[in-house]
Formats: C-alpha cells, structure tokens, sequence
C-alpha cells in the first residue's frame, strides 16, 4: 500500500510509531522515518496510524486495489 | 455567449495539459477533478513510471530501508488522464497553444499548467561526471545507484555541498559506518539557507557524528583510474583525499531552457507568476492560460515585500498546485491567491530541522526557547524590528505559533512562549554568504522608450 507523510506538518507525537511499528519509525526525538510502501499485512495498522494522527499529516492511497484507475500506461510513451 | 457560460463549457469539455509528472503535476491533477472539470487531461513526464516521492530518496532509500520503487505517491483520487511520459516537453507555442514534445509530437491545450520541476545540477567536468562512483541525487534511479554504492561497502565517501540534501547524505553514511568527507565552499554546513549561527550548529552536529567536515575548500579536480573508476579528488588548497564515491550535492538547475522563445518570464531562476500561479510573460504581464506551481515557480509573497520567492518545498509544491488548480476553472472573481508562509524540514544526524518563513529575508537571528548546545531549541529571523522566519532544532511543535507571528508582522525579537528561555537570547547578525547569484548578471533587457514601445527581451546566458 502507498503512503506518504507530510512531514512539513509531522510535529513529532509518535502516535503512528506505536501503531504501526513496521511502517513507522522515529528517527531521533521528533524525526520519522516511515516506509512509503508498506507490505498489505499491515494495512489496519497504518489505517489505524493515519486516523490517529494529531496533525492528520499520513496520506493513505485512496485507490488501492483499484490500479486500472490510476491510469498511467506501463510502457512509456505513447506511439 | 457570457464569460461565465465560456468557463461553463471549458470545465466540461475544455483541454488542461500539465507539463511535469511528479508532486505537484499530479496533485494538480487531482485538484481539477475535485474542481468538477470533466474535460480532458494530458499529464506529459520526461520519466518513466507513475509520479513518486522524492525526499524519501535521500533518507529512507540510502538506508537500504526502502527500495528505489518503492516510493509511489499515494492518490487522493482517480484523474482519468493521458499520460504521455518518457519524452520531455521541448518548447511552448502560446500562438497556437501547443506543447511540442522532443520526438516532434504537438499536444495542443486551452490551458497548461507548467510543473516541470529541478533537476541536480551535474559536477561541472563532463568527463570526470561519468566517473564511475560520482553520483548525484534526485531521480529514483540516482537513488538507487548511490545506494548500491553505499552497500559495496567504500573506504570512503566524499560529499560536494553541505547543503540539506548533501548533509542529509552524509549522515546517511555516518548511520551506515561508513567514513564521509564534506568538502563546503562555504563557512559551514547548511550557511547559504539559514545563515551563520545554524552554520556553527549544523557543524557540530556533522563533526560529533564523525564527519569529516572541511569548510572553506572547493572540489577542483575528481580523478578516475583506467578502468573509469573514481579514486581521488582533488582540492583547491593542494591536498589529495582516496575517495570511491562522491555525492555531487549543489543544487539544482530549473527546467526552464524549453520555454526559450515562448515569451514567458522564465530562466535559472524560475517561471515568474503572480499569487494565483498565473505565468508572467516576459514584458511582465499576467497571461490567462498559462499556470505554474512547483519548485519552477517564482511567486511573489506579498509578506516579503511582494518579492518573488522560488522554494524547492514539498508542501509549497502541493499547496500551489492545489490554488493553480483552483483559478485554472474558475473565473477572476472567485481567485485564490497562494498566501502561505513557506514550511520545510530536513532530517539529519538524528535530529528534525524544521523551518518556517523565509530565513534568508532577515537581518538578524536569536535563539528564543531551549538549549543550542543540546541541540533542542527555536530561532527566530528577524528583519527590520518584525518577526520573518523560525527555524526549529528537535522542536516543531513550536513552529506553527512562530508562523502566526510572522504571518501578524510581530515584532522582533519575540518573547519566548515558554519557561526553558535560553541564558543568552540576545539578537546577532544573521550572516549570510553574499548573494551568489547575483553574479550570474542580468537575464532581460529593456528596449524601447515610448510606453507603447517599450519590450522587456530576455538575455540568456550560458550557465554551468
């Protein structure tokens, strides 16, 4: 699954560090460091991360599972 | 037919090209479908692959943590898009609204959004570049080179530039055991963006982690063996260092040269536009169909005396995208302008450098809360008496309650918003490094005398 952490609006509060230890990982005191694609098995988890962050900063892609919508050829460009 | 009937039909049947398939083309991307436009959408990309994310490439990535592909940008939604990647755009017709790609193709459009981004600027000596070991690092593929590198294990890693992505690197190696050099032209690590007195902090940090920092010196020379392999740099004091790898960390160059002749206002330092992300032309004026957003973008800030500001900012790059979004289809009265105060960070040697405001737009700098020498604290800029900018060591929390003093012109220097006041909070120079580019010269010229004759003509030079 993708994620990404708006991390000019991360504040530190390590909530998603507790819940989705694998994905998530604090880097320091205040830095994360997180996996932008975590493995599928820990979806709940990163769900439960994003919705508990205090400053709603964690993106989850609202398109998962559902890749023939994003659209984007597999080949480059178009002949 | 009214005006309102014409932004009627073109947000259902209307033609939006948006040149620049990374953050802020496809968050643009997004936002016109949330807008309710219909029509069609052609994103054109010089890379192949979905849009990614790249501040994970210089942190996550280099720790072997994350694979190079494994940094895909989340969707907020479907965009029901063509996507023509692979091929950059080679120029802009605005007579006949026109993106010509390099291979000769023409995507005609009503209206354009020009994302198209930075790319790292090369070491300078073509030759001593293709060394095998000289890396830069911007693109996926650049990522996963270095890291390779880095996990073979070199002797020894040579950073050039001390600026957030080259400091970032080298605290990489230093995470991975792995001795770095960081050769800087400047005083210290991190001078150019925050000035002296982080300068003197960022080298502490760099130092107390085992690097093996040198300021003051410059790179001239990086010598390979027979087999095309980097074994040495050379340095302009005389001295030699054994290298295997070197990180070539001095910025970037905007992807501007394919506007040549199309009449914008754009050069090295970017693509001029007003607060709702509308292109200037190169007299000046606003144009109607052409939109800007990205680290290309030069916005002016009207709280920074409407200077025109480029930030190579994640958060700038989404949230201009979402207000050229925005005015793209809708009409004059129902504008947005991009007001936001610029926020960045960058994580390095275990510590969250976060900033907010423009450091460089101030005159002087003082540590307002915590303790510098722990490496936990705020400082704030100042400028002329008002508060402009903060930059926060291992305390972000703090950083929005600066944002609202320097979006409230508060004065300078503030008082500290909570007990751990520092000892010593008296205000100091700020500092910075003279204007570099300046000394690039002029990039237009004025002709004409009479106000109906007089043009602006663009001067481009030849930059490295």
């Amino acid at each position: 699954m993708r994620v990404v952490v708006d991390l000019s609006r991360c504040e530190g509060y390590a909530q998603c560090a507790f819940l989705a230890p694998d994905a998530f990982r604090m880097h320091g005191e205040e830095a994360l460091m997180y996996d932008p694609n975590p493995d599928d098995a820990q979806r709940d988890r990163v769900l439960r991360a994003a919705a508990a962050c205090p400053v709603q900063a964690i993106l989850v892609d609202r398109l998962e599972g559902r890749s023939e919508e994003r659209g984007v050829p597999v080949e480059a460009s178009r002949s | 037919m009214t005006s309102a009937d014409n932004l009627r039909a073109f947000k259902r049947d209307g033609r939006i090209v948006i040149v620049g398939a990374s953050l802020a083309g496809l968050r643009a991307a997004e936002y016109l479908r949330d807008e309710g436009f219909t029509g069609s959408l052609t994103m054109i990309g010089d890379e192949t692959g979905e849009p990614y994310d790249r501040p994970p490439l210089s942190k996550q990535v280099l720790t072997g943590w994350v694979p190079a592909d494994g940094t895909m940008l989340p969707r907020r939604r479907e965009i029901d898009a063509e996507w023509l990647l692979g091929v950059p755009a080679a120029g802009l017709d605005l007579a006949t609204d026109n993106v010509r790609l390099a291979d000769g193709r023409e995507v005609p459009f009503d209206r354009v959004l020009i994302a198209t981004g930075v790319r790292a600027r090369p070491w300078f000596v073509e030759s001593e570049a293709e060394l095998d070991g000289v890396f830069v690092v911007r693109t996926r593929e650049h990522a996963e080179g270095l890291q390779r590198a880095l996990a073979a294990g070199p002797s020894r890693v040579l950073v050039i530039g001390a600026g957030f992505t080259g400091s970032e690197i080298a605290s990489i190696c230093r995470e991975r055991d792995i001795p770095v050099t960081v050769a800087e032209l400047a005083p210290a690590p991190l001078v150019g963006a925050l000035g002296a007195m982080i300068g003197e902090v960022a080298s502490d940090l760099q130092r107390a982690h085992g690097v093996d920092l040198r300021c003051g010196v410059k790179v001239t020379q990086l010598e390979g063996d027979s087999q095309g392999k980097l074994r040495r740099a050379h340095f302009d004091d005389g001295s030699t260092l054994d290298v295997d790898v070197a990180v070539v960390a001095l910025g970037g160059i905007r992807n501007t040269e394919w506007l040549q002749g199309s009449g914008l206002a754009a050069g090295v330092w970017g693509i001029a536009c007003d607060t709702g992300c509308r292109a200037l032309d190169l007299n000046g004026l606003v144009t109607d169909d052409v939109f800007v957003a990205g680290d290309v973008a030069r916005c002016p800030n009207p709280v920074y005396e409407y200077r025109l500001i480029s930030l190579e900012h994640w958060a700038n790059a989404v949230e201009q995208a979402e207000v050229a979004a925005h005015n793209m289809v809708n009409g004059q009265a129902d504008r947005w302008p991009h007001l936001s105060i610029p926020t960045f960070w960058s994580i390095q040697f275990g510590v969250n450098i976060k900033s907010v405001g423009v450091p460089t737009f101030a005159d002087e700098v003082v540590v307002t809360q915590g303790s510098v020498s722990e490496h936990r604290f705020v400082a704030a800029y100042g400028y002329q008496g008002r508060v402009t900018a903060a930059v926060s060591f291992n305390n972000a929390k703090w950083l929005d309650h600066y944002r609202r003093l320097i979006e409230t012109a508060a004065h300078f220097p503030p008082s500290c918003p909570t007990p751990d006041q520092p000892v010593d909070s008296k205000p100091v120079p700020v500092d910075f490094p003279g204007p570099v580019l300046l000394a690039q010269g002029a990039t237009v010229v004025v002709t004409g005398h009479n106000p109906s004759e007089r043009r602006v003509t663009a001067a481009y030079q030849h930059h490295r």
